[in-house]
């Protein structure tokens, strides 16, 4: 029992739904908890990507693309078709998911740099498609979302939406540690180490790469949506090139191959800036110094890097 | 280990002091917020507006501050980053307690921070453009720059005084020129003006003879008008002389500064543009009643930052200035209070031009707030 209950599918949720509970009575106001909310949604999205780079070893540089999807859906469905706003996250998912099983066929043959710029190109026309539309999208400038209403009751209130999030996360995790404890995670795991030995052991390395891709789009968009509806208004700069980058940036950080990496990188990018805004025009600088620091000092990243210095590992 | 231990260690400390710092808010300061685009692709907006509130808060608080308190002013560098603002907007309220806010340098931010600001009931001065953020009216939502519909009538009036009833239209893609052309087309049944001609060009295009070559080509062409902003406007009017195209060109405020009559060189003379006063401040007249106020802030700005007065900063001086004067009408830092203030502003001399607000405009500008110069010697010129 307690062999399964510590077993990383059961622990990681666990631990992070400990710690979304635990913040909730640490966080003083409102900001605070608006951050930690922040932190849930990059994370939720951090993690759908990891699946891709830290287990199945593929990058993608357009992965704010599919964010962006899920944002645009729930703010786009309702005020065209008054579409219910949870619906319109629902469609925005599976039709990230579709795009991603879509292109990914194709992409998803290449392999390093190629596959690099093939999936950055894919993730600047999403953002340019977003941005140009301005009759649909409200273009560069963006468009309000639609508040959420449950039963009659208006979801409103950092608190609130701390809760939300704070459980999506933890679905999040829990679903991405039975992912990879279950056949297609060590499918991934071996193609990731070869894909030539995977191929030869009768993995289905195409299929393989091209499930995770899917998933990992889904959550993006579910994360895009989530912020959306947070936010309560959308932009195309969560589409674009540079929220890729912060993603990727926030995978690496944290650890590759790393759940709880994936929120340990999420937290450090999202709660950073709001800490060193104290140091006004050293922001940029000492954001960028306490990054390199960590990569340098923790060349695992942050989680896996800890983990092997605690058990005496040091690689 | 005991390398990494330290280094860990002292990150958790920088952190955890940082994120501690709580300025305790004194009875004897009035806080102001203001979430500005001081980085980024918007830092030119953000950066004079932020040294603005900067130097004429420090001003204040020398002459003796508002109702006997000295002004405390809380600037966070949103990067026009719209998820960013709100979040700033967020700390603002809940973490600072500032009792109004000044700033959201662009429509994306001030869109996205609007809804904090009227739920916590705190005033709101955008220095943003679109006409959405003011129409229709929010309860505690402002703004202090001209609008580009207001642009687009400046420019109609003018051509329609010249008896110039067909244009063509040449619009940048990107946020501001999208705006303005859709505002343009709106209002142009008015002036009894026809569009012959409606073409487009891409943010990042270098070069827009084709578009130019379809204008010059359009039946009964009396003039152009290209609203859009950055180089594309320098590069439209170089190819605009190039290809020999005689009507009159019209510019929008989008290029009014220094830099756009340099891009676009020798080509940029005779074109017209509607631009603040802020732009010809020393060639007003003596008895214009703007003059003063303009040539003030043009040389408070200039002496204290060295760099050109640009009109994004004389926004912020705008809408700080309006603050001021409402927090000394009512008496009190209460933010309700301030905001029935805000609201009463009338005959308020601002760089923008006369700020008349009333329950239903929270602009308060009229089109007096436009002056149309022409650009005469590689320098703006009064065309009226």
């Amino acid at each position: 029992m307690l062999k399964t209950v510590l077993a990383p599918r059961f622990a990681v949720p666990l631990v992070l739904a400990v710690l979304v509970v635990g913040l909730s009575f640490a966080l003083p106001s409102n900001f605070y908890l608006r951050v930690a909310a922040l932190v849930w949604i990059s994370a939720l999205a951090v993690i759908g990507l990891n699946l891709l780079m830290g287990y199945a070893g593929q990058v993608s540089l357009g992965h704010a693309g599919f964010f962006g999807i899920g944002a645009y859906a729930v703010a786009v469905l309702p005020a065209q078709f008054s579409l219910h706003p949870l619906l319109a996250a629902l469609a925005g998912a599976l039709a990230a998911g579709l795009l991603a099983y879509v292109v990914g066929r194709p992409i998803l043959r290449l392999k390093g740099h190629y596959l690099a710029v093939a999936t950055l190109g894919f993730g600047m026309l999403i953002a340019m498609t977003i941005s140009n539309e301005a009759w649909l999208t409200g273009g560069p400038d963006g468009m309000p979302v639609e508040r959420l209403t449950l039963l009659g009751w208006r979801v409103r209130g950092a608190d609130t939406w701390y809760w939300i999030t704070g459980g999506l996360l933890v679905i999040g995790a829990w679903i991405a540690g039975n992912l990879v404890a279950s056949p297609t995670g060590r499918a991934l795991r071996a193609l990731h180490d070869s894909e030539v030995a995977a191929r030869v052991a009768g993995i289905d390395v195409a299929r393989a790469k091209l499930t995770v891709f899917v998933i990992s789009a889904v959550y993006a968009a579910v994360a895009g949506a989530a912020l959306a509806l947070v936010n309560g208004f959308v932009t195309p700069d969560k589409a674009n090139f540079m929220h890729s980058i912060e993603l990727v940036t926030m995978v690496v950080l944290g650890g590759m191959g790393s759940i709880l990496g994936s929120v340990a990188g999420a937290a450090i990018l999202v709660v950073l800036p709001q800490v060193l805004t104290s140091f006004h025009d050293y922001e940029h600088m000492v954001l960028g110094l306490i990054m390199m620091v960590i990569m340098i000092v923790l060349r695992s990243g942050i989680v896996p890097g800890l983990a092997s210095l605690l058990t005496g590992r040091r690689k | 280990m005991a390398r990494f231990a330290k280094y860990l260690g002292g990150a958790a400390l920088l952190a955890g002091a940082a994120f501690a710092w709580s300025t305790a808010a004194s009875a004897e300061t009035i806080k102001i917020g203001a979430s500005l685009a001081v980085t980024g692709p918007a830092s030119f907006l953000g950066d004079p507006e932020a040294k603005t509130l900067e130097m004429y808060v420090a001003k204040i608080n020398e002459a003796g501050g508002v109702n006997g308190k000295q002004l405390e002013l809380v600037v966070y560098d949103d990067s026009a980053d719209a998820n960013k603002a709100r979040t700033f907007a967020t700390r603002l309220v809940e973490d600072d307690e500032v009792v109004a806010v000044v700033g959201g340098s662009t429509t994306g931010t001030t869109m996205a921070m609007i809804p904090v600001f009227e739920d916590a009931g705190i005033p709101f001065i955008s220095l943003a453009g679109a006409v959405v953020i003011i129409d229709p009216v929010k309860e505690f939502t402002f703004k202090t720059p001209h609008t580009d519909k207001m642009a687009c009538e400046k420019i109609f009036a003018d051509l329609k005084a010249r008896g110039l009833a067909k244009v063509g239209l040449i619009s940048g893609t990107g946020g501001f020129g999208k705006s303005m052309r859709e505002q343009c087309v709106s209002v142009v049944g008015d002036y009894g003006i026809e569009i012959v001609a409606d073409e487009t060009y891409g943010p990042g295009d270098s070069d827009m003879t084709p578009q130019l070559t379809n204008i010059k080509n359009a039946a009964g062409l009396q003039a152009v008008v290209n609203p859009g902003f950055g180089q594309g406007p320098a590069i439209v009017t170089r190819n605009y002389k190039q290809l020999g195209i005689d009507v009159p060109l019209y510019q929008s405020h989008g290029v009014a500064s220094k830099s756009f009559i340099e891009l676009a060189g020798d080509a940029a003379e005779g074109v017209r543009l509607p631009a603040s006063a802020l732009l010809v401040a020393d060639k007003l007249p003596d008895s214009d009643p703007q003059k003063s106020v303009v040539a003030d802030y043009k040389a408070a700005y200039e002496e204290a930052t060295g760099q050109p007065v640009s009109t994004f900063g004389g926004h912020a001086y705008d809408g700080l200035m309006i603050l001021v004067e409402a927090m000394k009408r009512a008496g009190s830092e209460d933010p309700k209070a301030i905001r029935g203030e805000i609201e009463k502003t009338t005959g308020f001399m601002g760089t923008a031009g006369v700020v008349n607000m009333s329950a239903d405009d929270h602009l308060g500008l009229d089109l007096t707030a436009f002056r149309m110069l022409e650009i005469k010697g590689g320098d703006w010129a009064l065309a009226e």
